[in-house]
């Protein structure tokens, strides 16, 4: 097992291994920006309890990065931290920063409400409102305020279901309640739902862990396609579906970040020996 | 072979055990429905005989000229009114404070003081609204007796509501949050229509109990021989009604209460099915 120093050195080390990865890839393409999200030095605490320890990460642009690392690893707390969704949970404090092109979004004064539009969020259990179809897809729509007509209106929420890869199944039942859907369905119209608000960054909690193989495979299909107008940044326990979906994968251990690297290079020969471990399943 | 018998005897046991528990169960539940059977079949033998058009629609009269309660009907319709207008809105907007906003000792309080209300008997808060409003005002009057009512009506809707809200899980919460909804939105947006139909059996069990209620109103709303519809006089209801002719020595007149009964359950029945309805699952 890896001495907490060493641990901290070689996080150093494949922080800047990434950083030069992202350089690369930037030169291939102009149009990518920098980092959409980049964090600094963060910590966050549950009370007393230190959940998250000292994490810097970079996501790029228009990318899939997956979160990879044993429960309790706090791989779920920080991508909470990553739209302020642990602001509503009494009793937690955040140190360092998070920027989302370039603006802390921890500063005083940033308006959280704006924040999560931007960054949107699809959850391990598919929570639809006990509405109908559209007025699900709809809702992120009407409480911004950002259709001016009805036809607007059912245009995006149109968008947004084909966009989940859900609409030819819902389109002659619109009107039905969200409740009706199957599990599969109902994950999808949460994603459709997210997607509707047009945000930048979308964050998904273990989104298919709930489903069975073949909704599970509808739902990493989607998110291949995503990547190209989202940068998502999905957490899962399935280390196959982390292969097959992500670009850049990040392993969490006790709280802390022990690499990340492009997906292919975890996968096949990691930087440290505590990743290989966990991936080859000697422990976790 | 030993080993054997003993699970045998354990199987039997545990079987005996299930259907002497079952019996059990089912011996009491029958009791349970057997007495509200009763009571309803006793009721409906005694008042049926009573009810005619002249007796849901006229006023009382003195013995032996007939009379009926149609402004008792009228009165109790008013008071339930003015108490479900005052006391829902105030009972279900404390219930929301409770559960999305109410952390900490003043919460805390308030909920103390909520259950402290539930069980003051009823009497006691038709006294209290006679000291404040009765007395100042030197009359009896509709508006006394809604309010009294209400009073009985808040912490029952309050702790229902706060309860029915604590049920909605916190994963929708989450899910309007992250879609950018302002908390005020996410409560009257996702939680409240999620908790509506909860909500609204909750009023409903209020509704019906005070509509039970005499006790509040013998000192407030007084009891009226006159149709009236003026919130600033007094007004029958049919609580009162029933029990000034239960307490009165002429047999007319107990065969009046019986009938009085008959109809003030059919009214609650009515209102139950009413509320059940225009609550019932849209989605």
């Amino acid at each position: 097992m890896a001495t907490p120093t060493s641990t901290t050195a070689s996080v150093k080390s494949a922080t800047e291994t990434m950083q030069e990865r992202t350089r690369a890839f930037e030169n291939d393409r102009e149009s990518r920006v920098a980092a959409k999200v980049s964090v600094r030095e963060l910590d966050f605490f549950y009370g007393r309890a230190q959940a998250l320890h000292k994490i810097s990460l970079d996501v790029g642009s228009q990318i899939v990065m997956a979160f990879i690392g044993p429960s309790g690893c706090g791989k779920s707390t920080f991508l909470r931290t990553l739209n302020r969704m642990n602001d509503t949970i009494p009793g937690t404090r955040v140190e360092g920063s998070v920027q989302i092109d370039g603006q802390d979004i921890y500063a005083p004064g940033t308006d959280v409400v704006e924040l999560r539009r931007r960054v949107g969020m699809v959850f391990q259990k598919s929570n639809p409102f006990p509405k109908s179809i559209f007025d699900n897809v709809a809702y992120g729509l009407r409480i911004n305020k950002l259709t001016s007509s009805k036809t607007e209106l059912s245009d995006r929420v149109e968008e947004a279901l084909t966009n989940a890869a859900l609409w030819p199944e819902v389109k002659d039942r619109l009107k039905a309640s969200a409740l009706s859907l199957s599990g599969g369905q109902q994950q999808r119209l949460c994603i459709a739902r997210a997607l509707a608000v047009r945000p930048e960054v979308i964050l998904m909690d273990e989104p298919a862990s709930a489903l069975d193989p073949i909704a599970t495979q509808k739902i990493e299909e989607l998110i291949v396609e995503l990547k190209r107008q989202y940068t998502i940044v999905i957490v899962t326990h399935n280390m196959q579906q982390a292969a097959r979906v992500s670009d850049e994968t990040a392993f969490f251990w006790l709280g802390k970040l022990v690499e990340v690297n492009s997906t292919e290079q975890m996968f096949t020969n990691p930087n440290e020996k505590l990743t290989e471990d966990y991936i080859t399943g000697r422990f976790g | 072979m030993t080993s054997d018998t003993q699970t045998k005897t354990a199987a039997n046991r545990r079987r005996i055990t299930s259907s002497v528990m079952t019996t059990l169960t089912a011996t009491c539940a029958f009791f349970a429905v057997t007495v509200l059977v009763l009571i309803i079949g006793y009721i409906a033998l005694r008042g049926l005989g009573a009810i005619n058009l002249q007796f849901l629609t006229d006023t009382p009269k003195p013995v032996g000229e007939g009379g009926g309660i149609g402004n008792a009907i009228l009165g109790s319709l008013i008071l339930l009114l003015l108490s479900s207008v005052i006391g829902l809105p105030f009972g279900i907007a404390v219930g929301i404070y409770l559960a999305e906003f109410g952390a900490g000792r003043f919460a805390g309080l308030i909920r103390f003081v909520t259950d402290t209300l539930t069980g003051v008997p009823s009497i006691v808060v038709g006294v209290f609204v006679y000291t404040i409003l009765v007395l100042p005002m030197r009359q009896f009057s509709a508006l006394a007796g809604g309010i009294a009512l209400a009073l009985v009506m808040i912490p029952i809707i309050a702790r229902t509501t706060e309860e029915m809200i604590r049920l909605v899980p916190t994963s929708l919460r989450e899910g309007a949050l992250a879609l950018g909804a302002p908390q005020w939105r996410v409560t009257t947006g996702v939680v409240l229509p999620a908790a509506a139909s909860g909500i609204a059996t909750g009023a409903m069990l209020a509704v019906a109990r005070v509509s039970g209620e005499t006790a509040p109103l013998l000192f407030t709303a007084f009891g009226s021989r006159f149709f009236n519809v003026y919130l600033d006089q007094p007004i029958a209801s049919l609580t009162v009604q029933i029990y000034n002719y239960a307490i009165s020595p002429y047999d007319e007149w107990h065969a009046m209460a019986w009938a009085a009964t008959l109809v003030l359950m059919t009214l609650i029945l009515a209102i139950n099915i009413l509320v059940r309805f225009f609550t019932r699952k849209k989605i």
